[in-house]
């Protein structure tokens, strides 16, 4: 039983990491990130050509995509999101799903359809694993997984509510118009914004890429547990992104006690429960939910 | 300006000097609000130009006329929620001005003292009663270090008290140099506040002067309070 708590935090940990960068995204630009999936395993063929084939130190691969994931996220805004804003709220929608099967279909034709790991660069981290008294093993990986999850939320949190950049953002996301009489340019902040989201999803594909496999069509499976886990949780601070993931985790677990093909049925159902709960309205009805008043 | 065939403002030529204080009247649809939006970057005017401090300012946006010292409080006072008061400020003072400030959290506090807010400065910006966030769209604008200050019907929904402590700090903030153009419904305000009034109705011009002969004119009369001629 303290394992299966201890197995549900970690794997928390690792839902959490995947949706921080969607939760972001929605909460900052009102944008759901239909390529949010496609674009961690981007990331993660990108941390594996560097790694894998030039040699280079896992942490200096972290660090070069997450730059080049953060222009791509600008280029992104600047080419289609900026573009798709303010025309409704399909429009994104459409844009951002347009570009999942662009990416899907090209890392296909690039990378072909082997599933890839990251664990070979890493050497022993990937099976190595504290042992807790009473002879529970934990795998280290996800310990660090977990760990990593709370400092990027913790960042990401401290950068939005104390420094002038996370102002700007904020101002951004709440008002344009009053944030351009302010003086702040609302295009090049959303930019910014849309190029964090997507350095964060360089964690995501590392732990994706450390704790298992994935190939080029991996993007949607990464997207539905990110999205679940931001509905379950709530977007109004990214720690709520982490309360949904620990939900999400606890439900998947507790289906497979219950069934050993449960795991995944556990999770869609707490989600729908989730849904069911937030459309009664009330404390935690869908406009609470997104934090802001509800849309017609 | 127009929007598809429909022309909202018609040969408006208003200019306004340094140091003065405007007040800017007119019934529903005269046009004020379009034409305070053409004045901010928020639309493009169909044709004409915007001039601020002697420079074309027509093809710069909302966000490059704010540099150059223009600024404007909204009708419904929308405060940045989820921060505080001081941080509505901070944004303002760090993002609004031309030339950036040395020490921006004592600008901040230095424009709170004035506004009068400085006691709720680290109360959330969205607990604020109708008068304070009226003062903190007056702080935010002031944060940006304006030159001309643009007022929408800033008056809306006060009682009498509070509107003369709003008529007090705008009058105090042009006594500190800034310009002036307000826009308002509540024409006590503007007799009260304003040095110059100009009156407009169906996108045009009606009245441009002293505030007691223009309230008084014939014409005014007529467009405002549907005297027959």
């Amino acid at each position: 039983m303290t394992s299966l708590i201890i197995n549900a935090l970690l794997l928390a940990g690792y839902y959490a990491v995947l949706a921080t960068g969607l939760a972001f995204m929605y909460s900052v630009m009102n944008i759901i990130n239909l390529a949010h999936g496609a674009l961690i395993v981007l990331a993660g063929y990108g941390l594996y050509v560097l790694g894998n084939d030039l040699n280079l130190p896992f942490p200096v691969a972290i660090a070069i995509m997450m730059a080049a994931m953060f222009l791509l996220g600008v280029v992104l805004h600047r080419a289609v999101l900026a573009r798709a804003y303010g025309g409704g709220e399909l429009l994104p929608l459409l844009a951002t799903f347009g570009i999942s099967i662009v990416l899907d279909n090209l890392m296909f034709q690039t990378f072909g359809a082997d599933n890839i790991s990251l664990a070979p660069l890493v050497g022993d981290l990937s099976w190595a694993s504290f042992e807790l008294p009473g002879a529970i093993f934990v795998g280290k990986i996800s310990v660090y997984i977990l760990a990593t999850a709370i400092v990027v939320i913790g960042l990401v949190e401290l950068l939005l509510r104390r420094t002038a950049l996370g102002h700007r953002i904020q101002a951004t996301s709440q008002d344009r118009a009053t944030a351009a009489l302010l003086g702040i340019d609302t295009g090049r902040t959303a930019a910014i914004a849309t190029g964090i989201a997507l350095a964060t999803g360089v964690v995501a594909a590392a732990a994706l890429g450390l704790r298992s496999a994935w190939g080029p069509y991996g993007g949607s499976a990464i997207l539905l547990f990110a999205f679940e886990a931001v509905v379950i949780g709530g977007t109004g601070s990214l720690w709520r992104v982490l309360a949904g993931a620990i939900v999400l985790a606890f439900a998947q677990s507790l289906g497979a006690l219950v069934h050993p093909q449960g795991f995944l049925i556990g999770g869609h159902l707490a989600f729908l429960v989730a849904v069911f709960v937030r459309l009664r309205g009330g404390r935690f009805s869908l406009a609470r939910l997104f934090g802001k008043e509800a849309r017609a | 300006m127009s929007f598809g065939e429909f022309a909202v403002l018609r040969d408006i030529s208003l200019s306004v000097g340094a140091g003065e204080i405007v007040g800017v009247l007119g019934p529903n649809g005269a046009g004020k609000t379009t034409y305070m939006n053409i004045l901010t970057g928020a639309l493009r005017p169909t044709t004409g130009t915007v001039h601020l401090l002697g420079e074309d300012v027509t093809k710069l946006d909302t966000a490059q006329r704010c540099h150059r010292g223009l600024a404007q409080t909204h009708q419904v006072p929308k405060p940045f929620s989820g921060m505080t008061v001081f941080e509505n400020v901070l944004v303002a003072v760090n993002h609004g001005r031309g030339v950036p400030a040395h020490d921006p959290i004592s600008v901040a506090w230095t424009v709170l003292e004035v506004t009068g807010l400085a006691h709720v400065a680290n109360r959330p910006a969205e607990t604020l009663g109708l008068l304070d966030r009226k003062r903190l769209e007056l702080s935010r604008a002031l944060g940006t270090d304006p030159k001309v200050l643009l007022l929408d019907e800033i008056g809306g929904g006060l009682t009498d008290a509070e509107g003369d402590a709003l008529v007090g700090l705008i009058r105090t903030i042009h006594a500190s140099g800034v310009t002036i153009v307000w826009v308002e419904h509540i024409m006590r305000l503007l007799l009260e506040g304003c040095s110059r009034l100009v009156c407009m109705a169906e996108g045009k011009v009606l009245a441009d002067g002293d505030p007691h002969t223009v309230v008084n004119s014939q014409q005014v009369q007529v467009a405002y309070f549907g005297a027959s001629a």
